[in-house]
């Protein structure tokens, strides 16, 4: 069996010693950032990018991917103990967590959340381990027209699973696109939008915009509200299930796997998405529907299994297409950029050590998780105790410092103060800003693609609908589309995105 | 003409302006080859055609259908945390680390909802020292610990 004999390259890659020590850094550094609340997997991993300029690619995707399925077990204790989510992924969690944690049983509740996560990441990991090998197959065969209508899928797809105002997820889509062209064009070596900018002609870097859309905005927005957090459950007893804990709760955790693993692999999908799907779903087909939001275990195995789940096959579109479906993957695939590693389907026959040894890793990640986090979720509580008077200056520092060191230029830290602007204006306006980072990555991939398949047809743009896969990306595209814009659909899309 | 909601009604003007510019800039300043040879105009020029006319319908919107107001902007911390962030920039090469890092966290930690200076100094001296110790000595980023004259 070749998966077998994959997994074991994987396998001996990844306890190296040195590779189990980043992945333990990466996973203890995830658990951190999920239980605070205002710094998230995106700014941490763009805070850390430059620095694995020093590491050996593998060490580096196995520290990088830890921190975010770690922070989706970290997002967990929050939404439970503290009733806020540390992640945007543990939104729904708060609701029948904290319930759970009210009626004094926190322990429970913080079991069958890691439990199921450590379960849906065993799962989530073989489907990877599957599903990875013939998608790449596949994808070797792409050609310009195809990746092309992928990328026009992707995006569609983000628009579909953003929330709020499908035309204006679409514009902001655009938006990035636009912004992405920023800098030299390969083709004509002409300077676009760059005003004789001198650090603008390279284009503006994606970590700079993530840093300032995802971060600072956020950190302005946080500052609106009063410091006020009270920490509910700072002793934590009993922490076994009982046995009906688990009776009620195993279907809802092989659901939520099931339901986050298929999630995770849509672009624009991921752990968010995985975790608001798993709840409605538990819900809908729960004989106790009334009991949701009140202390219900389902509603906690559920979206929690789910979440980690999609963390983790949302690596699939990016290590076997090369194609980012979230912007957590876009700055995998801009790690693997800063190696010399250009990300693509042919990584897995060629460097089999670095994708067989990441995937493994995963598993020896949650159950690191899983061992270590139980028992340290009092230390954990204590950190919530931290005033945000006193965090967000010190998340301000380490993003500074990021920034700063991309290219040592106070230019690319002023442009990250002016997308934190950007992104608190489209907070306020309810522009989604995940599309627009999405648009921006494949910004000059889609026009390199147009123009190369238009070359190649003479001009005819029908040719993104004659060749099989391509028109296959461009019917699925339209019938995404159309199936939000009816009526019905559209009205349950906003109830599943109301539920916070 | 009554702008029954405020987000939308902003939010169009805002695709709007900015697609109206990268188009109009495109055609103004780049070629627009074939649609065989696209020039570098080509391709900005579409999008930003397509994002005034999302902006606009955005636009209508506001002005047809009722919806929330824009909810308040707070400029305290808007205009702190920016002006921090940016200075931190500006001010390593002249100031070094221990400069810039001061001018991020009093400035930034003003924008909150209380300073208090002696907390604020104890946090900047963890920080700076912190960023000294793991960033420029372990991680070797070159980055000037002193103001420039005593380096």
């Amino acid at each position: 069996m070749e998966i077998f004999h994959n997994l074991i390259i994987g396998f001996e890659v990844a306890v190296n010693p040195i590779n189990v020590l980043y992945c333990f850094i990466g996973v203890i550094l995830g658990t951190l950032i999920g239980v605070l609340p205002g710094i998230g997997p995106i700014a941490t991993i763009a805070m850390l990018l430059p620095i694995t300029f020093n590491l050996n690619p593998v060490a580096a995707l196995i520290m990088l991917a830890g921190i975010y399925y770690g922070a989706q077990y970290g997002g967990s204790t929050t939404a439970i103990l503290v009733n806020i989510p540390g992640e945007s992924s543990s939104v729904v969690t708060c609701l029948d967590g904290y319930q759970m944690a009210r009626q004094g049983r926190a322990g429970p509740a913080l079991a069958i959340a890691a439990l199921g996560s450590f379960f849906a990441g065993c799962v989530a990991t073989l489907v990877i381990a599957v599903a990875a090998p013939p998608l790449a197959e596949v994808a070797l065969k792409f050609g310009p027209s195809e990746y092309f209508s992928l990328m026009v899928f992707g995006l569609i797809a983000a628009t579909v699973l953003a929330h709020g105002s499908l035309i204006k997820a679409i514009a902001m889509v655009i938006w990035g696109l636009l912004l992405g062209i920023i800098g030299t064009d390969v083709n004509s070596g002409v300077l676009r939008f760059t005003f004789d900018i001198p650090e603008l002609s390279d284009g503006i870097g994606f970590v700079i915009v993530a840093m300032g859309m995802f971060g600072t905005a956020e950190i302005i927005s946080n500052l609106e509200l009063k410091d006020k957090r009270e920490v509910f459950a700072t002793k934590v007893t009993h922490l076994y299930p009982t046995k009906q804990d688990l009776k009620d709760s195993w279907a809802a955790v092989l659901r939520g796997t099931a339901l986050g693993s298929a999630l995770g692999i849509l672009p624009g999908g991921g752990a968010l998405l995985a975790s608001f799907g798993a709840y409605t779903l538990e819900k809908k087909v729960s004989k106790h529907p009334e009991k949701f939001g009140k202390g219900a275990i389902q509603g906690v195995a559920g979206p929690e299994s789910a979440n980690n789940a999609g963390a983790q096959t949302s690596f699939i579109p990016m290590l076997t297409l090369g194609i980012p479906s979230n912007a957590v993957m876009a700055l995998m695939i801009g790690a693997l950029m800063i190696q010399g590693i250009a990300p693509g389907p042919q990584v897995m026959n060629e460097k089999p050590q670095l994708f067989w040894g990441l995937i493994v890793s995963m598993w020896v990640g949650n159950l690191m998780l899983v061992v270590l986090n139980l028992p340290m979720i009092g230390m954990w509580v204590k950190l919530l105790t931290v005033p945000y008077r006193f965090l967000f200056p010190s998340i301000l520092v380490f993003m500074a410092i990021g920034v700063f060191s991309l290219s040592n230029n106070a230019f690319d830290v002023l442009i990250m103060g002016v997308f934190g602007i950007l992104g608190y204006v489209c907070v306020k306006l309810e522009c989604e800003p995940a599309p627009m980072i999405l648009g921006f990555i494949l910004g000059p991939l889609m026009e390199e693609n147009l123009r190369r398949a238009m070359l190649l047809s003479r001009g005819d743009p029908l040719v993104f609908f004659t060749k099989p896969i391509s028109l296959g990306f461009m019917v699925a595209s339209a019938i995404l589309l159309v199936i939000v814009a009816l009526p019905a659909i559209r009205k349950k899309r906003e109830e599943v995105f109301v539920e916070d | 003409m009554k702008i029954k909601s405020p987000k939308d009604f902003w939010s169009g003007i805002m695709f709007a302006g900015f697609g109206l510019f990268f188009m109009l800039w495109s055609l103004e300043h780049y070629q627009m080859g074939t649609a065989v040879r696209m020039g570098p105009g080509y391709f900005p020029a579409v999008l930003g055609g397509l994002l005034t006319v999302l902006g606009l319908i955005v636009l209508a919107g506001g002005l047809a259908v009722q919806g929330p107001a824009v909810p308040q902007f707070h400029f305290r911390p808007l205009l702190f945390i920016s002006v921090g962030v940016v200075l931190y920039g500006y001010l390593m090469k002249p100031l070094g680390l221990v400069g810039a890092t001061a001018a991020l966290v009093y400035v930034s930690a003003y924008g909150g909802h209380e300073f208090k200076w002696k907390e604020v100094t104890i946090l900047y001296v963890i920080l700076f020292v912190f960023s000294w110790l793991v960033f420029v000595k372990g991680l070797t980023l070159p980055f000037p610990i002193w103001p420039a004259p005593f380096e």
